[in-house]
């Protein structure tokens, strides 16, 4: 294991040189939140509105802020003040990037719990270290190098990573079949960002089905096995959790505000940037139909052009298609994840196929959420990360999502300097998952790309022309100013179609599992 | 095949990754009017070439204030400067616009002059190192490691990448020199040492073992045609001088002011805190106090030809490769240490030829490469670059170690042996740390300003003084059988204990 640690403290360095490079509105986003937690009272912590950037996750994370304002006491008061409006310093970026790095340790740590509890090496005779073959070498470093994580946190800031090193202390603990601790994390992370909403109905039945009902020898529930006391302390163990985080807010008599910042659905259906899901594929359907409806004069189109040509507009009128309520992407989002829940509970395959159900979840709610981020793509690679290295037809479809999943999130770095950072981030972290996981299922290189179906490398190689189109060809033709979307817009459509394939691959995958023979031998 | 070719794809990413990264920081003299830095002088040698005529880019006229950075290097970093010129002229016309861009600042022009030396290193660096160890039938990751080794050296990367300068071609054009006599093409080597001369005239720190060693391979007695071959080579150096300086050979008088820009007596015994010899002993006395500036020069030039004999002499009765290479390193250190008018960043002369013992001599290597890199460390300060200092050294630290045992040695009889030496590694790290440390947080004593410099400078010296001898030892002790390039050999895999 002691090349993942090289590994991490490679990348660590990594993360130190991008320090001073772009960051986006959440950099102030969090300074405020910073300044929030230490300056006022917890009874003003979510009523506090001086600046746009309102407290909007739960409580734990406010806490961690409060804990992190400590620290950046010492690098610079100033960054504390709440009327200090989109402050930066060199000091505040200094802080606040260490402080991405440095909780990053976490999601580290849990990355090498879970590879050197759960992934065995093939054969006897192969090199412990190395980096291109060793099975969980390879997930290590496909996690902790993962090029999204690199871009959406040390450049555009967040503090993903940290988060997702709570999740995957809860997955490997779900492994571990200690089911009371993966209900702790899972609870505290739910604490800390609530997103993580959307893969808890996998954890929830999972953990009533294997955890308080007993399996026959063939899998199938036995009903009278049901154990009210696991329940009860299951139920305990979340319930206060979710007390001590929302307990005070509770006393205070502030819940329906703090829910209120938590859930906010005064924005539009799509992102600025269509993140690439069904709606981005209903989108385009819907503006396909209003060119030909207008070409043919059928209806008498009076869309509003500035939404067409805007790309910035939170609001999207739908022309022809019928426009989409908030209650229809709900409905959607349960309709898609109840086979692989109905699944899960009727048969149960061992935590994996918990991991599989909480992919499906992610998938889910990507697919068919209300204002889904790009930036969520992160909640189904990763996890998806951890099956590849055992099924080669898992790895095939990683490499598929991950490589447009990726590309998906090159708009948010717009910025020319950053832009030659993320092209070369993404083609490394490409590069070496193809080949590595081409070294693991024996798969050496091929034309046009390993591992790959023909169809599969030509959509993925067609990602190529399309980012010079965008980044080269678009201002060269001088369209820069008459379909200033156009490359957005592009982007999101021709990732739409690859994530809406490995949706649909991946459901087909999950039902084909095999039971397992041995539920214990994983 | 195809490992090596995606494992070089893969570590040629990371190494442009790593200096786009530091390019992100400040350059020299950023927003430090009048004068600015390096950046500054870079920018207007383009303003000059591109608007005036050959014959005026070394001359004080009345358009060309050469004491406003005054063109000062050959003419292959003039015709450089052009070309860019030319470019940054097509982009926008304000970037070069003779006296009216003087001081010109703007991100989009910081994007251009960092893409222009990112292109310059990728297309002069990058390949020679590749070429350099690209062969076959080697152990799975011996390209990567040897090439990842040299492209990731962090001195290189801050000072060209981060303050701003086009090192990575006279480098590169010398590595290709030492590939090419490597492959036994003398006349090809000599022609490249000659454009990395006429790049940067820093590369005279070079010549010494070029001109011994291949004088020995003409007078070796079984060559019978050594005359013939020594006329060819003398021939071919002088040809490629004259294209190189063929606009500035009109006039007799242009062609000796070149030669006078090149050559700037007038200036300092040394430039700022460098850690050579004279900056050292300058603590206990100052010798320019008692020596007039002609008397410093001879000086400074009877001690570096008196330090460089032993060296070129050894090479020039036994020439083999190997004494080259480690003759490249003795020669250019001596210059560092005794000559006149050093710059601190002339130790990556010396650095890049170390470089390539990176595999054999993985130890000293690394050694070397954390030392040289701290003995710009006042600079890097003075740029704002402590982070990528800091981040770039540790990650070749990192890939060092995981990739070359650095500290074993060929059997077990020379226990004590590595016991003192990693004592000494570890003591000199602690130096390391705890001067960077005290350079960046302590007060220097109001008295003296530049106490931390000197003292940086004064540490250095004395690795590079043992460094020389220990590279010296090396030299002499190579066996005369040895004549292969020793950092092609197939390096055994030292299985690292679990």
């Amino acid at each position: 294991m002691a090349t993942l640690w090289i590994v991490a403290a490679g990348v660590t360095c990594l993360k130190a040189l991008l320090i001073p490079s772009y960051k986006s509105t959440d950099f102030e986003v969090h300074r405020n939140w910073l300044a929030i937690t230490n300056k006022l009272p917890v009874k003003k912590w979510y009523y506090e509105n001086r600046s746009e950037w309102t407290l909007d996750y739960p409580p734990f994370f406010a806490w961690f802020e409060f804990a992190l304002s400590k620290i950046a006491y010492y690098f610079d008061p100033k960054m504390l003040n709440v009327k200090n409006l989109s402050y930066a310093s060199d000091e505040t970026i200094l802080f606040q990037r260490l402080s991405v790095i440095v909780t990053d340790l976490v999601f580290i740590y849990a990355v090498k719990e879970f590879c050197s509890k759960f992934v065995k090496l093939r054969r006897r005779d192969e090199d412990d270290d190395d980096v291109m073959e060793n099975p969980s070498v390879v997930l290590g470093v496909l996690l902790i190098c993962n090029c999204g994580l690199l871009i959406v946190d040390h450049i555009h800031f967040q503090y993903n990573g940290f988060l997702f090193g709570l999740m995957m202390l809860s997955v490997t603990h779900m492994y571990e079949e200690k089911y009371i601790r993966s209900a702790f994390w899972f609870a505290v992370l739910l604490n800390c960002k609530h997103i993580y909403l959307y893969i808890a109905p996998a954890y929830f039945v999972y953990l009533l089905r294997c955890y308080c009902f007993q399996s026959t020898a063939a899998g199938r529930i036995r009903w009278l096995s049901f154990s009210p006391l696991r329940l009860i302390a299951l139920g305990l163990v979340v319930i206060s959790v979710f007390g001590i985080s929302f307990g005070p807010f509770i006393y205070l008599n502030q819940l329906p505000q703090v829910v209120s910042r938590l859930f906010p659905f005064k924005r539009g259906l799509c992102h600025a940037y269509w993140a690439p899901n069904f709606w981005a594929l209903y989108n385009i359907a819907d503006k396909g139909a209003a060119i030909v409806a207008r070409k043919l004069e059928l209806v008498n189109v009076t869309t509003n052009k500035a939404v067409m040509t805007g790309g910035l507009v939170q609001e999207f009128e739908h022309s022809i298609l019928p426009s989409i309520p908030p209650i229809v992407t709900l409905a959607a989002t349960v309709l898609s994840i109840l086979p692989v829940l109905l699944n899960l509970w009727w048969s149960p395959k061992g935590p994996r196929s918990f991991l599989r159900a909480l992919i499906l979840c992610a998938f889910g709610s990507f697919m068919f959420g209300w204002h889904v981020h790009e930036k969520a793509i992160l909640l189904i690679i990763l996890p998806m990360s951890l099956l590849v290295v055992e099924k080669k037809k898992d790895a095939q479809l990683f490499l598929v999502l991950s490589t447009v999943g990726h590309y998906s999130l090159f708009p948010l770095l717009y910025t020319p300097t950053e832009s030659v950072i993320k092209v070369v981030l993404v083609l490394i972290f490409t590069l070496y998952a193809f080949t590595s996981l081409g070294n693991i299922h024996r798969f050496p290189w091929s034309i046009p790309l390993p591992l790959l179906s023909k169809l599969e490398s030509v959509y993925l190689l067609g990602i190529l022309p399309l980012e010079v189109f965008n980044s080269i060809g678009h201002p060269l033709l001088g369209l820069s100013h008459k379909l200033h979307f156009l490359p957005l817009m592009l982007t999101s459509v021709y990732c739409a179609l690859g994530v809406t394939y490995c949706w649909l691959k991946f459901y087909w995958l999950t039902f084909q599992e095999k039971p397992l023979v041995h539920p214990k031998s994983l | 095949m195809q490992h090596q070719v995606v494992q070089s794809l893969l570590v040629a990413l990371l190494a442009i990754l790593v200096r786009w990264c530091v390019s992100l920081c400040k350059y020299s003299g950023a927003g430090k009017g009048p004068m600015f830095g390096d950046y500054e002088a870079q920018r207007h040698w383009m303003e000059i070439t591109y608007n005036l005529p050959v014959q005026e880019w070394y001359n004080q006229t009345a358009r060309n204030d050469l004491q406003y950075w005054g063109l000062d290097y050959p003419p292959l970093t003039a015709y450089h400067s052009w070309i860019c010129g030319y470019i940054a002229n097509m982009i926008n016309p304000n970037w070069v616009a003779l006296k009216t861009s003087r001081g010109f600042e703007s991100p989009s022009h910081k994007l251009f002059m960092r893409y222009t030396v990112l292109a310059a290193d990728i297309l002069f660096f990058f390949p020679v190192v590749f070429l350099m160890f690209m062969k076959n039938g080697q152990t799975k990751y011996a390209v990567s490691k040897n090439c990842i080794l040299v492209l990731l050296y962090p001195g290189l990367i801050l000072i060209d990448h981060g303050h701003f300068q086009y090192n990575c071609i006279s480098l590169g054009f010398v590595l290709f020199a030492v590939l090419m006599i490597g492959k036994g093409r003398e006349l090809w080597g000599s022609v490249f040492f000659v454009l990395a001369l006429n790049y940067k005239q820093m590369e005279l720190y070079h010549a010494f073992p070029f001109f011994f060693y291949l004088l020995g391979l003409c007078l070796r007695k079984q060559d019978q045609n050594g005359l013939l071959r020594l006329i060819k080579i003398g021939v071919t150096v002088l040809a490629t001088f004259a294209v190189c300086w063929a606009p500035f050979l009109s006039n007799q008088d242009t062609a000796l002011q070149v030669l006078h820009r090149l050559f700037p007596f007038s200036r300092g015994l040394y430039e700022d805190k460098v850690a050579n010899v004279w900056c050292s002993l300058s603590v206990v006395f100052k010798l320019k106090t008692i020596l007039t500036r002609d008397h410093l020069v001879l000086l400074c030039l009877a001690s570096t030809v008196l330090m460089c004999l032993p060296s070129s002499l050894n090479l020039l009765f036994k020439p083999s490769f190997l004494r080259f290479k480690y003759s490249l390193i003795n020669c250019s250190l001596v210059f560092f240490l005794f000559s006149f008018q050093v710059h601190e960043k002339s130790i990556l002369i010396a650095a890049v030829i170390v470089n390539l013992f990176s595999v054999r001599l993985p130890f000293w290597n690394l050694w070397f490469t954390i030392i040289s890199t701290f003995s710009m460390l006042p600079l890097l300060l003075k740029d704002g670059l402590l982070i990528p200092y800091i981040a770039t050294t540790i990650l070749y630290i990192i890939i060092c170690r995981s990739t070359t045992p650095v500290f074993v040695l060929p059997s077990d009889d020379y226990k004590p042996q590595r016991r003192l030496q990693k004592l000494t590694f570890y003591l000199s790290m602690f130096g390391v740390i705890s001067l960077t440390a005290l350079s960046v947080f302590a007060v220097p004593p109001p008295k003296l300003p530049d106490f931390f410099p000197v003292l940086v400078s004064v540490f250095s010296c004395s690795h590079f003084l043992l460094f020389l001898v220990y590279f010296h030892i090396r030299q002499f002790q190579c066996k005369d059988a040895e004549t292969v390039d020793v950092s092609h050999t197939p390096y055994t895999q030292l299985k690292k204990k679990q």
